[in-house]
């Protein structure tokens, strides 16, 4: 088990173009870092670059202390579970889990040993015998989890575990990946383009954005206190809501009224004729079914519902508004750089299940202004962002993980 | 794999032009040998001291005219027409294994397969008897018959694999479009199936073109007699004081329509011949 | 090897579950199919045995006799006669052995050589990829014949250049006479044969190694595996069908040369093989019921072969070949 430390690593292909562009990130030992970004950001790119199998244009790479850039895969000791497995079709399972074992000599006996505690771990003792061909999507993927975790590899690397499964078997096997790696402790880093899965799973969370790191955070924080636009957008599902506004003495008027900021907020903000305000869906509410008790915390207004979707435990109303033609371009914008068909010039407004609003009517809703962000169009920073309260949420997730670490390895310790 | 290092793909330019120095080295040595004068034949050397024609207007015009211009027509006559053969026979026979479910399509394959690995000394031996007694030797059709068990096998074989990769339901979309059968067929499937027939004709053209064995033992002059049989022959026949010249010039002007073909259509025959053999 | 399943097989299965069955369980279209498929492919068929199946049964029985063409008069039946005279015969034998040895060295080091080009044709630059198939193809269409002109004139003592090029080796000099002795004509044969049909070998072996996915490459690397290791145990056993393959013919195909035989030696110094031998008895001497002997045994040491191959390697051609 190793930590892994990466200085401004810089990937450029033969068009000069850089696909990962100066990333510095430190991953702790035991820790499970999530890479997601959407398709292009250059996320695995840059896990292949941890792997070794694609070269560093420039910066260091370091794992467990030692600089690996011009080290050969197998030098390096890692496990990698790819996309599409790649399970050897001409072994059986057994021979696949075994082999990394068998291509550093390790005796037959051993070798049968850590195999069948592998394949137990991994419930795939009835099919050791089998070739992968006859496996389930599944079965194939623990398979190729086997491969990984029978060598006491440094460091573990996902590419896109899940994305060949159907949506019921990636739940399932989220929750296995995410289980097995508290047991065994083992630094992780894993690549997806799902903000679900980067969320359940990650300790910390890189957000990549055309190469360039955007925010490196506990689940949290990039929800609670996103860095900037990008993220804000990518995070949460449904996602954020922008709408613009101008702000001026710390009022904000925007497309449903008006509302005050708080004093840190007002004071980081400033004066401004057009700023996006990010309000997520969730801060909305039917305004017949709020506590009174909570209603002065936020502002009501009318607006007229276009859509509702009730979905049984939840429902969205989805509410149009108007937007000067440079904020519906860069929303477009944003909307496609982030693989989301969201229209963006409507709110998507989470309600009550009960709420029993109507299409195409008039309606009274309740927002929350409390965790309201604000951001700079231009640049896409979020001026609202409270750096402290941020860094505390990602402290106790790293808290929590080291306690959940320590608990295993005296588990493991106790067991031998 | 994407880390390749410069000095790797050196390595890889450098081993691949060592493979082109294999394959075209014996080439370039036979047509400098045959552009060498007699007496510049044993010089010792890979290159002519003068080159000449002289070998080439020997074998086009001069004394060996008589027997190499006729060789050079039996030659291409009896291969096109039996290339022309095993492609209509094989073409109906790979539609049909493509195309309709019918028993025996396996012993159909297999048979074309127990036939390309047939050693044609076996049937060359009996043909030659028959042939004597039902005057076909010495003949085109003498020829002609037996050059379809060289082409007829790789035809069917290649032309399956090919015509099993046309997507068949192309037909029945372009007559939903409204295409006519007819129509379909011909401006559909024709198309689609061309490329595959014509590959399958060059690979057995090529065949049919290499063969000697039937050529030295079915024919007696040059009445059929192919050129690999006469160039065979040519050393064995006393007519010249030394034939290298000559057979280095004609073995030359056979081998220009093999390196034309090649050079043209080198994608397509690599596609036919690993797709009928490896792939199917 | 992929398996491509005849688009006809779905129709089948509809068709097959189908209203229309009778007892013997083809329904009417089934059969016009059936009749259709042998209208078309019978023909091709029909000319395949006429051209091999008649003439190798004629062959075992001209076998059968003492059978001289200049002296019909005398055909006599002597039953396995003939087939005890070549078997007890020593010639026989030696161009056996000849044959099994050149077939071994041809194939083994075509093997390799043609692995070799298949790997470099794989990893060439993709602007050098056409350059190269079609150096490569060259020697595979080229005629045998012209290959054996070329090579033997290339050694020949008069009109060669090897002599004078390696004359720096130890036991080459300006008289080596190349077709002189045993050992030194079968290795110019070889030459020649290696040259002309690695090619094939490799484009076989081309093929095959385009199928084992990247991604395995890459596992391997990862899972520790060094250059050789990937090689041996990730890419060989992957295109073990295409090797099988490419082995089957070109064994089968080495064991019936011929023309480089004929043309560079005509069988002195002990370099007669058995196509050879078949091919004197018969058209030089004219002893067609001794020759057919000789024909029929060469057939069914194809045959042995092809079904050791099967057999021993477990070669599923028809898998290979993608025919379900």
């Amino acid at each position: 088990m190793a930590s892994v430390e990466m200085r401004n690593i810089v990937k450029k292909y033969g068009d000069g173009y850089p696909a990962v562009n100066d990333v510095s990130l430190d991953i702790a030992d035991g820790e499970f870092m999530i890479l997601v970004g959407p398709s292009g950001c250059g996320k695995s790119t840059l896990l292949r670059m941890v792997v070794g199998l694609e070269d560093i244009t420039s910066g260091d790479m370091i794992i467990g202390g030692k600089r690996v850039n011009d080290l050969a895969p197998r030098e390096r000791n890692l496990a990698m579970v790819f996309q599409n497995y790649a399970l050897y079709p001409h072994l059986t399972v057994f021979e696949n889990i075994a082999f990394p074992l068998r291509l550093q000599k390790v005796p037959d006996d051993e070798v049968r040993r850590r195999v069948n505690e592998a394949a137990e771990v991994l419930e795939l003792k009835e099919h050791l015998e089998r070739k992968p061909a006859n496996l389930s999507g599944g079965q194939r993927q623990r398979v190729a989890m086997g491969r990984a975790i029978v060598r006491d590899a440094e460091v573990f690397l996902f590419d896109e575990p899940l994305s060949n499964l159907d949506a019921k078997l990636r739940g399932q096997m989220r929750t296995e990946i995410a289980r097995l790696q508290r047991r065994l402790g083992i630094t992780t880093i894993y690549v997806t383009h799902d903000q679900t899965e980067a969320m359940t799973l990650g300790d910390r969370v890189c957000v990549l954005r055309k190469g360039v790191v955007q925010q490196v955070a506990s689940p949290r924080e990039l929800y609670e206190q996103p860095a900037n636009l990008f993220v804000a957008g990518f995070i949460g599902s449904p996602p954020m809501n922008f709408l613009p506004a101008s702000v001026s003495g710390g009022r904000v008027r925007f497309p449903f009224g008006e509302f005050t900021l708080d004093e840190r907020r007002a004071a980081a903000v400033g004066d401004r004729d057009l700023v996006l305000v990010g309000v997520r869906p969730e801060y909305f509410e039917d305004a017949k079914l709020v506590d009174d008790a909570k209603r002065d915390r936020g502002i009501t207004f009318t607006a007229r519902v276009d859509v509702t979707e009730w979905l049984g435990d939840a429902q969205f109303a989805y509410i149009p508004f108007e937007a000067p033609e440079e904020i519906v371009n860069q929303l477009r914008d944003l909307s496609r750089e982030l693989d989301s068909d969201q229209l963006r010039t409507q709110a998507v407004v989470s309600i009550d299940a009960s709420s029993r609003m109507r299409e195409g009517h008039e309606a009274e809703f309740w927002m929350d202004t409390r965790k309201v962000h604000v951001f700079d169009p231009k640049t896409g920073e979020n001026l609202t962002r409270d750096a402290e309260a941020g860094a505390e949420l990602t402290r106790m997730a790293a808290e929590e993980r080291e306690a959940q670490v320590a608990e295993a390895r005296g588990a493991a310790a106790a067991a031998s | 794999m994407s880390t390749m290092s410069t000095r790797e793909k050196t390595w890889w330019i450098i081993a691949g032009i060592a493979i082109v120095i294999y394959a075209l080295f014996p080439i370039a040595w036979i047509v400098s040998l045959s552009l060498k004068a007699p007496a510049d034949i044993s010089n010792g050397q890979f290159l002519p001291t003068i080159f000449t024609w002289e070998n080439y207007e020997l074998i086009l015009a001069g004394d060996a005219a008589e027997l190499f211009l006729p060789a050079l027509v039996n030659s291409f006559g009896i291969c096109l027409i039996a290339t022309a053969l095993a492609c209509i026979l094989s073409m109906f026979a790979a539609y049909a294994i493509a195309r309709l479910d019918f028993p025996g399509k396996k012993i159909i394959l297999s048979t074309a397969l127990a036939v390309a690995i047939f050693p044609v000394i076996s049937i060359v031996t009996p043909l030659f008897n028959l042939w004597r007694q039902i005057g076909l030797y010495d003949t085109w059709p003498g020829l002609i018959i037996p050059y379809l068990s060289l082409t007829l096998p790789i035809s069917i074989w290649t032309m399956s694999a090919f015509f099993r990769e046309i997507p068949w339901e192309m037909e029945q979309a372009a007559q939903v479009d409204g295409a006519t059968s007819w129509q379909a067929f011909r401006k559909v499937i024709v198309p689609l199936a061309a490329p595959g027939v014509f590959t399958t004709a060059i690979i057995a053209f090529f065949l049919a073109w290499n063969d000697f064995v039937y050529g030295i033992s079915l024919t007696s002059t040059s009445a059929a007699r192919p050129v690999p049989a006469a160039l065979g022959l040519f050393s064995g026949a006393s007519q010249f004081e030394d034939p290298t010249g000559a057979i280095a010039a004609a073995a030359v002007i056979v081998t220009i329509p093999v390196i034309i073909l090649v050079l043209l259509f080198q994608r397509r025959i690599v596609a036919g011949l690993t797709n009928g053999a490896v792939k199917g | 090897m992929t398996t491509t399943t005849p688009p006809a097989a779905p129709e089948a299965d509809t068709r097959t579950t189908g209203a229309h069955r009778t007892r013997n369980g083809a329904s009417d279209r089934a059969k016009a199919e059936r009749r259709l498929g042998w209208l078309l492919a019978g023909p091709a068929f029909a000319v395949m045995l006429l051209v091999t199946a008649y003439p190798i049964l004629q062959a075992v029985w001209d076998s059968l006799f003492s059978y001289r063409l200049t002296d019909p008069a005398n055909r006599e039946f002597v039953g396995l006669g003939n087939y005890w005279v070549v078997l007890t015969d020593a010639l026989w034998w030696q161009s056996f052995a000849v044959t099994a040895l050149i077939t071994i060295i041809t194939v083994a080091v075509e093997l390799v050589l043609g692995f070799a080009l298949a790997l470099v044709m794989l990893k060439a630059l993709r602007g050098l990829r056409p350059i190269l198939r079609a150096a490569i193809l060259l020697p595979y269409a080229i005629i045998t014949v012209v290959s054996a002109f070329a090579w033997q004139f290339a050694f020949d003592l008069t009109s060669g250049f090897v002599n004078s090029w390696f004359s720096w080796l130890p036991g080459i000099s300006a008289d080596t006479d190349w077709f002189g002795g045993f050992g030194s004509s079968l290795f110019v044969i070889c030459l020649a044969e290696i040259w002309k049909t690695t090619p094939f070998i490799s484009l076989l072996l081309l093929a095959g190694l385009a199928q084992v996915p990247d991604v395995l490459q890459e596992a391997a690397q990862v899972d520790g595996a060094t250059w050789w290791q990937r090689l041996w145990r990730v890419t060989i056993p992957n295109m073990k069908a295409a090797i099988m393959v490419a082995l089957l013919f070109r064994t089968l195909d080495a064991f019936r040369i011929f023309d480089s035989v004929f043309v560079m030696t005509a069988g002195a110094n002990g370099t007669e093989t058995v196509s050879f031998l078949a091919y004197r008895q018969t058209i030089s001497r004219l002893e067609i019921g001794m020759g057919s002997a000789v024909s029929v045994l060469l057939f069914l040491s194809v045959v042995i072969i092809a079904f050791g191959f099967i057999k021993l390697f477990k070669v599923d051609l028809s898998q290979a070949r993608g025919d379900k």
